[in-house]
C-alpha cells in the first residue's frame, strides 16, 4: 500500500452567490478528511460557507504550449462583442 | 522551439510582468531555484512553530494564550501552503520532509535562537514576523504564480502575529521594572539575529542576481534588511527601549538609519549547523515525523475500510 497521502484540491465558496474558487492543496487520506483539513487551513477567518474538494489526479489541464491553438480564435471575433454594432447615441436602453 | 529560443521567450514574459504557472516551460535553474527556495521558506514556518510553541502552555492569561495558539495554527498553514506551492514544481511532500530531516535542506537560522522568557515571545512576534513579512510583501509580487498566491495569504494572516507580538512588548515595557528589563533583554538577543534573517549581504550573496533578473525576488537582502531597520527603529524607540547596536544613527543625508555591522561569523556558525539550538531543533522534528508515523499509517487504513464498507453497501 502506498504510505503517502494523496493531494486534493480545494475549492471554496466565500459566500452564497459566489462561485466555488480554488484555494489551494493538501494531502489528506480521503475526501472527508480533505474537506476537514481544508476547513482548518484554508477557512480560519470565514473565509467560506462551503468546502469542494476533489483528488488532484482527476484533474485535466489544458497544455500551455496549445494556448494559442486553443485562445487565439476567440481575439479576431470582435462581432461578439457589443462594441462592435454602431448605434446612434439617442437610442436608449439598448 | 531551441532552447535559446525558449529561455527567450520566458525572459520576455518575466519582463512584462506575466506570472509564470506550473505547466509552463521554464529554465531548469528558475525551477530548481525555487524548489530549493520555497521549500526553505516551508521547512522555516514548521521548524518556527517550536520555540513558540514552547510557550504556549506558560503564557500568563488566556487572552495571550488563544493568541499564541491562533499564531503557531497559521505559521503551520503557512508552512502548508508553502510545501503545496513547491510541489506544483514537481517535487514531492516527502521528498522535501525527507531533505529537511536529513539535514539537506536549510531553514531560517532565526529559529535556532531559544526562547529563554516571555518577553522572547513579544520579540519574536514583533520582530522576527516583521522581517519575515518585509520579505514577504516583497514575494507577492515574485515571478511564479503558485507561490505568490501562497504569499498574499500568508501576509493578510501575518499582520495580527506582529501586533500580537508588539502588544506584549508594550505591555511588559510599560509594566514593573523588571519586566522593562525583562523586554530589553528580549530585544538585546534578537536584534541581531532578526537582522541576520535577510540572508549574507549583498555582495556575498551567490543567488541575488539571478533571482532578480527573474523576478524571484524583487528587493535585495541589503535594501530589505535596511527597509526593516528603518520602520523598525520608531518603534522600539515608542517602546522606550534601546536597540542593541552603538553604531545605529539616523543618517540625514541617506535618508536611512545607518546601522552596525553583522558579526557574519555568528551568521554562518548558526547557518553551518552550530548555532544553539539547531541540534534541538531538528531532535524535535525528527521524532514528531517519526511518533506521528502511526497516525499517517491508521488514517490510511482508515480511509480505505470505509471505502470498502461503502463499496459493500453499493452492491
Ligand atoms: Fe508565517
Ligand atoms: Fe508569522
Amino acid at each position: 500500500m502506498n504510505k503517502d497521502w494523496p493531494l486534493w484540491e480545494v475549492f471554496i465558496r466565500a459566500k452564497n452567490g459566489l462561485s466555488h474558487k480554488h484555494a489551494g492543496s493538501l494531502h489528506a487520506a480521503d475526501a472527508q478528511m480533505a474537506i476537514e483539513n481544508a476547513r482548518d487551513v484554508y477557512c480560519r477567518r470565514n473565509e467560506g460557507v462551503s468546502i469542494w474538494v476533489v483528488e488532484s489526479k482527476y484533474i485535466t489541464a489544458s497544455d500551455p504550449e496549445d494556448a494559442d491553438a486553443l485562445f487565439e480564435p476567440a481575439q479576431d471575433k470582435i462581432y461578439r462583442h457589443p462594441t462592435f454594432y454602431n448605434l446612434p447615441d439617442e437610442v436608449k436602453h439598448i | 522551439m531551441s532552447r535559446e529560443e525558449l529561455e527567450k521567450r520566458f525572459q520576455e514574459k518575466i519582463d512584462a510582468e506575466i506570472k509564470i504557472e506550473p505547466k509552463d516551460w521554464m529554465p531548469e535553474r528558475y525551477r530548481r531555484n525555487l524548489i530549493r527556495q520555497i521549500s526553505q521558506h516551508a521547512h522555516s514556518e514548521v521548524v518556527g512553530m517550536l520555540p513558540e510553541g514552547n510557550w504556549i502552555t506558560r503564557a500568563p492569561t488566556l487572552r495571550r494564550k488563544v493568541a499564541l495558539l491562533a499564531k503557531v495554527q497559521d505559521e503551520a498553514g503557512h508552512g502548508l501552503y508553502l510545501y503545496s506551492a513547491a510541489e506544483t514544481l514537481g517535487i514531492s511532500r516527502e521528498e522535501m520532509i525527507e531533505q529537511l530531516l536529513s539535514g539537506k535542506a536549510k531553514y531560517s537560522s532565526i529559529f535556532n535562537y531559544p526562547t529563554l522568557t516571555w518577553a522572547d515571545i513579544g520579540a519574536i512576534g514583533w520582530l522576527v514576523d516583521g522581517a519575515a513579512i518585509m520579505n514577504q510583501v516583497m514575494l507577492t509580487r515574485t515571478s511564479y504564480g503558485p507561490y505568490a498566491r501562497a504569499m498574499v495569504r500568508i501576509c493578510k494572516e501575518e499582520s495580527f502575529h506582529q501586533r500580537q507580538g508588539y502588544e506584549i512588548m508594550l505591555t511588559l515595557a510599560r509594566g514593573t521594572e523588571v519586566q522593562r528589563q525583562m523586554a530589553q533583554d528580549a530585544l538585546n538577543r534578537w536584534w541581531w539575529p532578526a537582522l541576520m534573517m535577510f540572508g549574507p549581504s549583498d555582495k556575498d550573496s551567490v543567488h541575488t542576481a539571478e533571482s532578480m533578473k527573474w523576478k524571484i525576488k524583487r528587493k535585495t537582502n541589503d535594501e530589505l534588511r535596511q527597509q526593516f531597520v528603518d520602520v523598525t527603529v520608531p518603534q522600539a524607540e515608542y517602546l522606550g527601549l534601546t536597540i542593541p547596536d552603538p553604531d545605529l544613527k539616523w543618517n540625514e543625508a541617506r535618508g536611512h538609519y545607518d546601522f552596525g555591522e553583522i558579526d557574519w561569523e555568528e551568521f554562518w556558525r548558526v547557518v553551518k549547523g552550530n548555532g544553539p539550538c539547531n541540534h534541538l531543533r531538528m531532535k524535535a522534528r525528527r521524532e514528531a515525523h517519526e511518533k506521528g508515523a502511526w497516525v499517517r499509517e491508521a488514517a490510511l487504513a482508515y480511509a480505505e475500510k470505509r471505502r470498502q464498507r461503502q463499496q459493500q453497501k453499493a452492491s
